[in-house]
C-alpha cells in the first residue's frame, strides 16, 4: 500500500459537462480521467483521482463550468492499493 | 419672441437643442450637410457632443448607442445615406429606440423610402414632413417627443429647399405633456442585480434562454397600429366645395397652398389637402375632401408614389389624377422648376379644366 | 502512476474535509451556466474572464456592454452587466455613441472575428483611429461559427472551412488580416494584445491582458484592444479534444499571441512570431 497526497480538490458538475475533454491534458498532475459511465446528454465526463494540487486549471478550460476547486487546509493522504 | 433670419438647416439644428437633442452624428452629403454642420457648432455649446462620422452606417450606430444610455439623440443624411443606414433603422425600431432622423432629401423621391422604409421585417416609423422653416422649428421639437412618447423612431422629411431657405424664425420651446423616465436605458446601475438590461431588437430577455418572435414582433405591431390610429396629422384648405382637390406634401405643398389661394380669389372651387405626417397616412382627411370631388389632383416631385396613397384613401370615390412629376436641377438636388409657382398653376389648372387623365 | 490502480473520489459535492474554496462554478456575473454551444468551445472560457475581470477591478455597476453578432450573443442572457445587442460588425459605432454620453463607464465590444473583421472591419479601425476612451474585445476563431464554420478574413492559409474546402489558398481567397497589427500603430490606441484559451497558462495570460485593457480604458489612456484566439473545433472539423492544439499550431502560427501594443512599445506579430521561434530554439523544442 502507498500514500498520494491530494492538496486540493474539486467539484465536478457531470450534468453540465459535454465531454469535450480540455481538463484532461490541462490537468498538471495528470489526476482527472474520463468516465466509462455517460451522464443525460450522453457524455463522459472528467472523474477525480488522488493528487489534485487544487491549481484550478480545470476550472480556467472549462467551456462549461463544471468545476469547482478547493484546497484542503490540510493535505490529504489516500491509500491506494497496489 | 425674437426673430432671426435662419436657413433652415441651422434652425432645425436649434429646436432639437431647445428640445434636449445632445448627441448627433453624421456624415456631409448634400442637401444634409448644413444641418451636420449646424449641429457640430452648436451641440458643443450645449453640453452636447457631435460626431462627424466615418460613413452613414457608423453615423446611425452612434446614435444608436447614444440612445441607448437614454439620451436624446439624432441622425440624419438624404436619400442615399439613409439607404445606407437602413438595416439599422429597422433594427433600433425593434430595439424600440426614439432615434429622430433629419432626411434632407433630394426632392420627393424618397417617400417611398421614408414612409415604405428600406429595411426589413414589419417596422413603422412617423414620418413628419414641414412644409416650411417655422413648421419645422415646431415639428422638431414634436419629432423628439413623439419618439419618446412611443419609443420609437421619428423620421422628418426635409429636402433642400427646406434646408437652405432662409426664413425669420423663433425657436421657442415647446411644452408637451410629461414622459415617463426611461428606466431602460443602460447606465450599468443594474449590473450583478440579476436584473441588468439588455437593450436588443429581438425580445431578448436577462436570464432567459431563447426568444419568442411571434409574441414580440405581435406586440410592436399592436404598438404600430395605435400609433397609426392616433398620430395622423394634416392640414386642409378650402376642401369642402372643392371641385379638385390638390394633395402635395413639403415644400411643393408651400407652393401648391400659394396657387390654391390664388386660384380661390379667381373664384376657382380648389382645395387643399396637405398631410403632415406622410406616416401616419391621413387617409380619412383625404377621402373626406375627396368626397364630392371631380378630381383628386396629386401633386409630388417624383414619378407617382404618395399618389398610392391617395388611391387607397380615395378607394374610387373620385377619379385621382397624378400631377406631378420629375423635375430637377442640373446637379440632381431636387429644386425643379416644379416649385415655381406658375409652373404649379399650369398643373392644377389642367385637373381643372379636365384635361389630365385619373 | 497508472490512473487505473487509483480510486476515483467523490467529486459530486464539497469536501467533508476542511478546505479553501478557491475557485466557484462560475463568475459571480453569470446567471446560469448552461448554454448550448458547442462541446469545447472556447468563447465561453473567454466570456469568463472578460466577466471575473469586470468583477475584480468593480465595475459591475458602471460597466456597459455592446455585443455583436455571433455564438456568444446567446450568452447575452446570462451575462448580469447592462448590454446593448447592436448589429453584425457594428458593435464600435454603438459603443462610442453610449461611452460619449456616459464617459465614466466601462464600455466594451465583444464581437467574434466575422463580425468585426469581416463586416465590421471600417468601424473597429475608426475607432481605434479616433482613439475613443473603449475596449474593444474580439474572439477568433478564425471562422463564421454560426452560420456553421466558413471563412472570415482572420481563417489562415491552408484551414478548411465550409466555404474553402480544400483549405484557404492566397490565389483564390486572398490573405487573412491580422487586425491587431493594423490598430496597434494608429494613434488612437493605448493597448493592444492577443491572447488565447487554449491551455491553462494562455487563460491565464490572457486575463492579464484583458485587466491591461481595461486599466487603459479607466485611466484614460486610449483605445485598448485585447483579441481572444478561442477553439471551434465543429468549425475546424476537428475532434473536440485536438481543439486546442489546433488553435495552438494553426491558428496560433500566424495570429501569435503577445502585447502588440503597451503605451510606447509597439511591436508586430511577425516579431512575436519571431521571437516564440527563437525561444523554441533555445529550448531545443
Amino acid at each position: 500500500m502507498s500514500v498520494v497526497e491530494s492538496r486540493g480538490t474539486v467539484t465536478i458538475e457531470t450534468a453540465r459537462c459535454k465531454g469535450c475533454e480540455l481538463c484532461i491534458p490541462a490537468c498538471p498532475p495528470g489526476v482527472l480521467g474520463m468516465s466509462s459511465q455517460r451522464n443525460e446528454l450522453g457524455y463522459a465526463y472528467p472523474e477525480l483521482v488522488p493528487g489534485c494540487t487544487g491549481c484550478g486549471a480545470c476550472l480556467l478550460v472549462c467551456p462549461d463550468f463544471c468545476f469547482e476547486v478547493y484546497q484542503y487546509e490540510t493535505p490529504v493522504a489516500h491509500e491506494v492499493g497496489s | 419672441m425674437t426673430r432671426r433670419l435662419m436657413e433652415g438647416s441651422e434652425a432645425m439644428a436649434e429646436a432639437a437643442i431647445v428640445a434636449g437633442c445632445r448627441f448627433f452624428a453624421g456624415y456631409p452629403m448634400t442637401p444634409f450637410t448644413e444641418v451636420l454642420e449646424s449641429f457640430a457648432e452648436k451641440l458643443p455649446e450645449a453640453g452636447g457632443v457631435c460626431i462627424n462620422a466615418e460613413s452613414e452606417l457608423e453615423a446611425v450606430g452612434m446614435a444608436w448607442g447614444a440612445l441607448a444610455t437614454g439620451a436624446r439623440a439624432a441622425t440624419g443624411s438624404t436619400g442615399q445615406g439613409l439607404s445606407l443606414m437602413q438595416e439599422s433603422l429597422s433594427e433600433i425600431t425593434r430595439a424600440e429606440l426614439p432615434l429622430v432622423v433629419f432626411h434632407m432629401a433630394r426632392g420627393q423621391g424618397d417617400y417611398f423610402q421614408a414612409t415604405r422604409g428600406g429595411g426589413h421585417g414589419d417596422y413603422r416609423q412617423i414620418v413628419l414632413a414641414p412644409a416650411d422653416v417655422r413648421e419645422a422649428v415646431e415639428l422638431t421639437q414634436l419629432a423628439f417627443d413623439l419618439a419618446d412618447r412611443w419609443r420609437n423612431p421619428v423620421h422628418i422629411y426635409g429636402d433642400f429647399l427646406l434646408a437652405h431657405t432662409s426664413e425669420a424664425v423663433s425657436v421657442e420651446p415647446l411644452s408637451f405633456d410629461p414622459l415617463p423616465p426611461k428606466g431602460w436605458a443602460v447606465d450599468g446601475s443594474l449590473g450583478g442585480t440579476g436584473r441588468s438590461r439588455n437593450i436588443n431588437p429581438i425580445g431578448m430577455q436577462k436570464g432567459v434562454k431563447g426568444i419568442e418572435p411571434e409574441s414580440f414582433w405581435k406586440r410592436l405591431q399592436a404598438k404600430h397600429d395605435a400609433m397609426a390610429e392616433r398620430e395622423a396629422r394634416v392640414d386642409t384648405e378650402q376642401v369642402e366645395d372643392a371641385e379638385v382637390v390638390v394633395v402635395a406634401f413639403g415644400s411643393l405643398a408651400r407652393t401648391a397652398r400659394y396657387v390654391v389661394r390664388e386660384l380661390r380669389r379667381e373664384g376657382q372651387r380648389v382645395g387643399l389637402v396637405r398631410p403632415v405626417t406622410l406616416w401616419p397616412f391621413p387617409a380619412e382627411a383625404v377621402a373626406q375632401a375627396a368626397a364630392g370631388a371631380r378630381c383628386v389632383a396629386v401633386l409630388e416631385q417624383n414619378a407617382g408614389q404618395m399618389i398610392d396613397d391617395v388611391r387607397l384613401a380615395v378607394l374610387g370615390a373620385a377619379p385621382v389624377a397624378a400631377i406631378g412629376g420629375i423635375s430637377s436641377d442640373d446637379a440632381g438636388f431636387g429644386v425643379g422648376p416644379i416649385f415655381d409657382p406658375d409652373n404649379v398653376r399650369r398643373r392644377v389648372e389642367s385637373a381643372l379644366s379636365n384635361e389630365v387623365a385619373a | 502512476m497508472s490512473q487505473d490502480r487509483l480510486p476515483v473520489l467523490p467529486t459530486d459535492a464539497p469536501p467533508s474535509e476542511p478546505a479553501r474554496l478557491l475557485g466557484r462554478f462560475k463568475p459571480k456575473l453569470l446567471l446560469h451556466e448552461d448554454h448550448d454551444l458547442c462541446p469545447g468551445c472556447g468563447e465561453p472560457v473567454a466570456i469568463r474572464l472578460l466577466l471575473d475581470v469586470v468583477e475584480e477591478l468593480g465595475c459591475a455597476k458602471s460597466c456597459i456592454g455592446v455585443v455583436g453578432i455571433g455564438c456568444y450573443t446567446a450568452f447575452t442572457s446570462a451575462m448580469d452587466v447592462d448590454l446593448v445587442q447592436a448589429l453584425h460588425g457594428r458593435a464600435p459605432s454603438v459603443a462610442t455613441g453610449a461611452k460619449r454620453m456616459q464617459p465614466d463607464k466601462l464600455i466594451f465590444t465583444l464581437q467574434g472575428d466575422g463580425d468585426m473583421v469581416n463586416e465590421g472591419l471600417q468601424e473597429v479601425i475608426h475607432t481605434a483611429a479616433r482613439g475613443e476612451s473603449l475596449t474593444c474585445v474580439l474572439i477568433n476563431n478564425g471562422v463564421f461559427g454560426e452560420t456553421g464554420g466558413h471563412m472570415t478574413s482572420t481563417t489562415v492559409l491552408g484551414q478548411r472551412t465550409k466555404n474553402s474546402l480544400e483549405g484557404r489558398d492566397a490565389a483564390y481567397h486572398g490573405h487573412p488580416i491580422l487586425i491587431g497589427d493594423m490598430l496597434a500603430p494608429l494613434g488612437g490606441t493605448a493597448y493592444v494584445a492577443r491572447g488565447s484559451v487554449h491551455d491553462a497558462a494562455s487563460v491565464v495570460k490572457t486575463k492579464n491582458m484583458l485587466r491591461r485593457a481595461f486599466e487603459a480604458q479607466l485611466e484614460g489612456r486610449g483605445f485598448s484592444f485585447v483579441e481572444i484566439l478561442t477553439m471551434c473545433p465543429t468549425g475546424w472539423f476537428v475532434p473536440t479534444a485536438e481543439g486546442p492544439g489546433y488553435l495552438d499550431s494553426v491558428l496560433g502560427a500566424v495570429h501569435a499571441t503577445g502585447e502588440l501594443k503597451n503605451a510606447e512599445r509597439l511591436v508586430t506579430t511577425a516579431e512575436l512570431l519571431a521571437a516564440a521561434e527563437s525561444a523554441a530554439g533555445e529550448r531545443g523544442d
